[in-house]
């Protein structure tokens, strides 16, 4: 499978990228791990005239620490996270996540960047970048802003970004002491996407929740952050009628497709046992 | 769409060559360098057939352009063995465990379990299973790859390989 002809930019920085973006128009997209994109371009979904390859611009890559905020460049890779000690003390569930992500040979290319921007509701990032409030650096032909993740997906493919627009980092405040977290997917094989996962981070205080946050991966056409779900739990004591609720209450916004994976209401019942367990193993990890 | 040029080093030989930007890199491996040890099996990236090592990573070069490799260091099976010709330790492991049937997997299997024990040089068997878990078989039900792979890491720490029981 060979795909259409295109022309190759390498752009040194996310300006002069953002700058080819902007005078080559629709014709162009970016390229970041690739394992998206070029899949597409072999079957010829896409056929782009250009690609720009972010891989060149070392400022979109690496890990660093601001005060209490994990700031994580776009090109930063699914092994990095993997690795990184940055994320293993503050932001573990990260990598928990990376780790069912694709395969190890995918994961040394796969970037965050790539996985939030893509808009695709399989991605497993999308719903833990929501779960965790995360803030989007974004860079357009109009100068830089920023997008929280919880506004950020609008549709199947259809994110935030405008014409033009890259996402250059992501920012995460690091998880609280104590925080309880994990991620739980269900995928029919290593490397499939999720028949359904969630995301889950508590927090516990006298014995009672005083803080949770619910994401759902690829049970709609977006992914969703769950705050019936999470506001369920929090004042009580993780009990079995909260937890109940919480399940209840997730299941209760899902639409997932009826696709290989199964139907609607198999895939919404797996949102809910992916929940139930993502619960029981972060009250393992709670503390306080 | 003019070609691009490209300067590569490939089993520690350094090469130039002209490439179309849509080229893989699996094509440009096997077509312009002739080397046909990675092997084109599924061309969607979930076979593990064409991996080779890219800057100390391992790759599914169907699914990289050849111009994003510009400046790599490459390495492919035929990379593996010594100059005169003595295997590898996977290789032998493989050789010795049986670790192939058709073979056609095999290269893919090596070159990825050369990058696994290179970050993990003393992996279990569950990490073993993980760290290929992007490279598929179809004959060995992949116990005997894993075999391979543990003799491999058995003689490159230099203790003695035991076979586990089954």
């Amino acid at each position: 499978m060979i795909p259409g002809r295109f022309d190759y930019h390498r752009p040194n920085s996310a300006q002069e990228a953002v700058a080819l973006l902007a005078k080559l128009g629709d014709e162009a997209r970016p390229l970041a791990g690739g394992h998206s994109l070029i899949p597409v371009m072999k079957t010829r979904l896409s056929a782009p005239e250009h690609l720009i390859d972010l891989g060149g611009i070392a400022d979109l890559k690496g890990i660093r620490v601001d005060g209490n905020t994990v700031i994580i460049g776009a090109m930063t890779t699914q092994h990095s996270l993997l690795t990184s000690p940055v994320i293993a003390d503050k932001l573990p569930i990260i990598a928990e996540t990376s780790a069912v992500i694709a395969d190890p040979q995918i994961r040394y290319l796969g970037t965050l960047g790539g996985n939030v921007a893509n808009g695709d509701p399989g991605n497993d990032m999308p719903a833990l970048m929501m779960c965790l409030d995360a803030t989007f650096t974004v860079l357009g032909p109009k100068g830089e802003r920023s997008v929280k993740a919880r506004d950020f997906y609008l549709g199947t493919y259809v994110t935030a970004l405008e014409p033009g627009e890259i996402v250059t980092s992501i920012q995460i405040a690091a998880l609280s002491a104590g925080a309880g977290y994990a991620y739980e997917k269900l995928k029919r094989k290593v490397g499939d996407y999720a028949t359904a996962a969630a995301a889950v981070v508590i927090s516990m205080s006298g014995g009672k929740c005083t803080a949770a946050a619910i994401g759902l991966t690829n049970v709609a056409e977006t992914p969703l952050l769950a705050s019936d779900a999470s506001n369920a739990l929090i004042g009580s004591t993780m009990d079995k009628a909260a937890i109940d609720k919480a399940v209840a209450a997730a299941e209760a916004i899902t639409n997932p497709a009826h696709d290989a994976r199964g139907t609607p209401q198999y895939r919404t019942k797996m949102a809910g046992v992916m929940l139930r367990r993502a619960i029981a193993r972060a009250m393992t990890r709670a503390r306080g | 769409m003019a070609k691009t040029h490209v300067t590569m080093t490939i089993n520690g030989q350094e090469v130039e060559a002209l490439v179309e930007p849509r080229t893989l890199l699996i094509h440009f491996l096997r077509e312009q360098m002739l080397l046909t040890g990675p092997h084109i099996g599924c061309e969607t990236s979930h076979c593990g057939a064409c991996t080779v090592d890219m800057n100390e990573m391992s790759v599914k070069s169907c699914t990289v352009f050849a111009v994003q490799a510009n400046g790599a260091n490459i390495t492919t099976i035929e990379g593996m063995a010594a100059a005169d010709g003595t295997l590898s330790a996977l290789q032998e492991g493989f050789r010795m465990m049986h670790g192939l049937q058709c073979g056609y997997c095999t290269p893919g299997m090596i070159t990825r379990a050369h990058r696994l024990l290179i970050e993990n040089p003393n992996p279990s068997e569950d990490e073993i299973r993980m760290g290929i878990a992007g490279n598929l078989c179809r004959c060995t039900g992949y116990q005997n790859i894993v075999k391979s792979i543990q003799y491999a890491a058995a003689k490159i720490n230099g203790v003695p390989f035991h076979e586990a029981a089954e």
